[in-house]
């Protein structure tokens, strides 16, 4: 029995929280460091040690709830969740449970809105490092603040999924709530993924794990539509259950059923106080709250004249956007589309090629400025412009210098031009004929042997212009 | 007896004593009596030495060497103090050394005290007989054929036997001021977030407190004032210094007699003291009202629920991982928790792990742990209602005398029954005292307790002081 199924997707994202120490002591929060080399007594699960809350990782916390557009609750709760696990040292981890600091919260995507259940605090755990003969356990990581952010199972189609977390990405980045760097971890998703007849209620869902990547959410939910839609066609029952995603085979498997799930014996911690969010306080978070993504997408389309396409590409990362507008302080608001056209061919060209951040471009946002300016004063031209990129990326100096030192200014002087002009016709007899014909793209064969004579930079408008007067 | 803290800081701070000379003593006394009492299981007579030494050189310096000038106090093992062991009384913790000072250790250090070492306990501060350690039980110094009571029965008993002037405990539901009843000497339960749990092993959070022994209300005072006052390291911590001392005794002070606490199981003997100290209370100018608690008769069910439920989860870190005991053989992660928790703990620890899991579950929670969480709302408005007309509330610290060795160990309820009259104080967050008052006839000492609203230890002290002085 084939038909139409729908698919039903709900994601919990963990967000690590860019404060300098740790959820409930004062360790560095550090990357890569030797293991154990960040611990105290706390972190650590020492007997008699006690938690005490990071005031500044709670208003990273609120800042994300308010970017999400949730209801901050008034006093949250810090529960225990108990279970065994080595990487775990008081034997159970500070979370929240039934009363979490942020309810009822949207995130606007390219895909629509995708509604928030839940956000809520937690602290991470440490991990297991295995090797040969033995395993040992790094609390380093353990006590770093961590944001748990549930959607309502609502999510469509993998393409949203997508959407919102590309969303979700950009909008902690926006308002400093965290670095968001999948690499480091510091966004880790879990899909919950169910289908269903439309119309019916919902269907039993599979929690998928491992999700290192987009890419990793995505095809895992097309692996796993599939493998639920097989199933139930063929009259098979389907079981809640946690599965991992396994990248290199590209498909999930079973991790646990939902029977030997933990009972985590939730219930508040009594080392803790309420959480509570102030009006004042909140009102004060609210009105530092940056330009979200979706305002600033909104913006560059409807003042700066972007496409939806070009806007998204810019937003989705705020460095890039920040460098975008960095370059039209320079180069003013009307070489917007120029500019915009510029960073994500040439820049992002680069930063790929090269595997680097945007802030770590040799490149400054003013060089590129410059660059853009010659261009459109007519001393060099795009061709030039990226062979002059590519000296900036690698010596960092200016762009105006090296036009000048190098001779690449444009040569837009008739005289030298029409030389040029003249030698190219006398070559190309066949396209001379061809244009006489009334053959208007035969025009590209005299001005490509122009720009060869010329090493590129003679005009190209006056190209233009001197062939057509020399032939008609 | 042994001189009181407040003499031999008084001595040592005017240069009239020597701080080493006084330790040198102690620790000579505790070489030649510890055996019979098993009142400590460490002690750090090197460390000792040297915080004396330490002393004398400040006061020969003319510096202030603190309010606990050379005064020798002894911790209950289940309290940090960098570097020396810390047991609980439990063979889980192998040879751990506490990694760093709790904060009463830290402020006892810096007031002049000289830790001399680390006393007995019911394995986790679970139990009222001290029977329940690991390393066997202490005897009461006032006959050593008896329990000093628990859980902080090493404490109590190296305070009565004279040993230490000062000792500190802790008091889940009744475990400073039972055994302080017992051996007969004065036990402090200060209220919830006066002095910092930080480094004090959790057995019920909600419910812990830190509190001294001694052998004087006076002492008592001196030592809470010392130890007492907000910790930034311990959320639940009240804000600012302790209250300002009140000074007058108890005549003008309203105290309250509630009924609840003077009916069945209450030892004929150990009431007839109560009532005669409260009269003489009464002598001194203190108005005796007649008072009700309706909600004291649940007071165990509530606390035999969160309390364990709370230990369930604070005891999950002794899992044989990053210390303590690891047992042996454990081919897998599963055995390697059960077999070095199944070897480590002990069967009082074990039963209220279990009674905890088990209340905490899913399906259970609601009935059990959410239901007990209520009641002990109404526990609290009892006790608001009664604070409202009385300055202090007067009742048995204990509903008998100390018992025999092995007389309650094979029946838990009877064991858990001996705290029957001082859980609800930890339940409600107030101060509570066990001052005694008395001997029943058969010589043994009957304590009087005295509880105040949370925040009120300075009339909680007034009143205290006037037990059993001459009116």
């Amino acid at each position: 029995m084939s038909g139409t199924w729908e698919l039903v997707i709900g994601l919990e994202t963990h967000v690590q929280l860019a404060t300098r120490s740790k959820l409930f002591c004062p360790c560095p929060v550090l990357f890569g460091s030797e293991a154990n080399t960040s611990i105290c007594p706390v972190c650590s699960g020492q007997p008699g040690s006690l938690p005490v809350l990071n005031r500044r990782a709670i208003e990273l916390a609120f800042r994300g709830g308010l970017a999400l557009e949730c209801r901050l609750v008034e006093r949250s709760i810090f529960a225990r969740k108990n279970y065994f696990y080595p990487d775990l040292p008081k034997g159970y981890q500070i979370s929240q449970y039934d009363r979490p600091f942020a309810e009822d919260g949207t995130l606007k995507t390219d895909e629509g809105p995708v509604r928030i259940e839940r956000v809520h605090l937690e602290e991470d755990a440490g991990k297991l490092v295995h090797e040969a003969g033995f395993s040992g356990v790094d609390l380093g990581r353990a006590g770093t603040p961590l944001i748990e952010i549930v959607t309502r199972p609502e999510i469509v189609s993998p393409e949203q999924a997508i959407a919102y977390l590309t969303r979700l990405k950009a909008t902690m980045q926006y308002c400093g709530v965290s670095n968001c760097d999948m690499e480091k971890g510091e966004l880790r998703c879990d899909a919950n993924v169910s289908i269903r007849r439309p119309g019916d209620p919902l269907g039993t869902k599979v929690e998928v794990k491992n999700l290192n990547s987009f890419k990793a959410v995505k095809d895992s939910i097309v692996y796993e539509f599939s493998r639920q839609r097989r199933a139930l066609e063929a009259n098979e029952k389907l079981f809640q259950e946690t599965r991992l995603w396994d990248t290199d085979a590209g498909r999930t498997r079973t991790m646990r059923v939902k029977e030997a799930e933990h009972d985590y014996r939730y219930f508040p911690d009594p080392d803790l106080v309420p959480l509570e969010a102030t009006e004042k306080w909140l009102y004060s978070i609210r009105a530092n709250l940056p330009e979200l993504p979706g305002a600033r997408r909104d913006r560059f389309m409807s003042k700066l004249g972007l496409t939806a396409y070009d806007a998204d590409v810019l937003v989705a990362e705020k460095p890039l956007a920040d460098y975008f507008e960095e370059v039209l302080v320079g180069a003013g608001k009307e070489s917007a589309k120029t500019a915009s056209n510029w960073i994500q061919s040439e820049l992002l060209g680069k930063l790929n090629e090269t595997g680097i951040s945007v802030d770590e471009s040799p490149v400054t946002a003013a060089q590129t400025a410059e660059l853009l300016g010659l261009v459109a004063s007519g001393r060099i031209s795009g061709k030039i412009a990226k062979e002059v990129f590519t000296k900036m990326w690698d010596c960092g100096r200016s762009p105006a210098a090296l036009v000048s030192e190098l001779g690449l200014a444009q040569v837009s002087d008739k005289g030298q031009v029409g030389v040029w002009v003249d030698q190219a016709i006398a070559e190309n007899p066949k396209a001379v004929e061809d244009m006489k014909a009334g053959n208007g793209k035969a025009i590209g064969a005299l001005v490509g042997s122009v720009m060869k004579k010329s090493k590129g930079k003679a005009n190209p408008g006056l190209v233009n212009q001197l062939i057509q007067e020399k032939i008609a | 007896m042994i001189e009181t803290a407040a003499a031999i800081a008084r001595r040592v701070r005017t240069g009239e004593a020597k701080a080493e000379i006084i330790i040198s003593h102690v620790l000579e006394k505790i070489a030649a009596e510890n055996e019979s009492l098993n009142a400590f299981l460490h002690v750090s007579s090197e460390e000792a030495l040297a915080a004396a030494r330490s002393v004398d050189r400040l006061v020969a310096n003319g510096e202030d060497p603190g309010p606990l000038a050379g005064v020798p106090i002894a911790l209950k093992d289940n309290i940090h103090v960098q570097g020396l062991p810390t047991t609980c009384g439990s063979k889980i913790l192998g040879d751990y050394r506490a990694p760093y000072d709790s904060t009463v250790a830290l402020r006892l250090k810096k007031a002049g005290a000289l830790i001399v070492g680390k006393t007995n306990l019911d394995e986790f501060a679970m139990g009222s007989s001290t029977e329940n350690s690991a390393f066997g039980p202490s005897r009461n110094p006032r006959d050593k054929s008896r329990v000093p009571g628990g859980s902080s029965g090493g404490s109590a008993a190296a305070v009565a036997a004279g040993l230490v002037p000062l000792a500190l405990g802790s008091d889940t539901g009744g475990s400073i001021r039972q055994p302080a009843s017992f051996c007969g000497v004065v036990g402090l339960k200060p209220t919830y977030g006066s002095v910092s749990r930080y480094g004090l092993t959790a057995f019920g959070s909600s419910l812990d407190q830190i509190g001294p022994l001694a052998q004087t209300v006076e002492d008592a005072e001196l030592c809470w004032r010392v130890i007492a006052g907000h910790d930034p390291r311990d959320s639940t911590s009240a804000p600012g210094a302790p209250p300002e001392a009140e000074e007058g005794g108890v005549a003008g002070l309203t105290v309250g007699l509630p009924e609840e606490y003077f009916q069945e199981g209450l030892d004929p003997a150990v009431e007839t003291i109560v009532r005669n100290a409260v009269e003489g209370l009464q002598k001194r100018g203190a108005n005796v009202k007649k008072i009700s608690l309706p909600h004291t008769r649940f007071s165990l069910s509530v606390y035999y629920i969160i309390a364990p439920c709370e230990a369930s989860s604070n005891l999950s870190r002794f899992d044989g991982v990053r210390f303590g005991h690891r047992a042996s053989q454990s081919a897998a992660l599963e055995s390697l928790y059960a077999n070095s928790r199944g070897e480590g703990f002990g069967a009082e620890v074990k039963r209220r792990i279990m009674l905890g899991t088990y209340a905490l579950s899913a399906g259970y929670y609601d009935a059990y742990y959410r239901k007990a969480q209520r009641v002990r709302s109404l526990i609290k408005k009892d006790f608001d209602r009664a604070f409202a007309e009385v300055d202090v509330i007067a009742t048995p610290t204990a509903p008998t005398t100390a018992f025999k060795l092995g007389e309650k160990t094979k029946d838990p309820l009877m064991m858990y029954l001996s705290d029957v009259y001082t859980l609800s104080c930890n339940l409600a967050g107030h101060a509570g005292i066990s001052v005694p008052c008395g001997n029943a006839p058969d010589g043994l000492p009957v304590g009087l307790q005295l509880m105040a609203a949370a925040g009120r230890e300075p009339t909680l002290f007034r009143a205290a002081r006037a037990v059993g002085t001459p009116s």
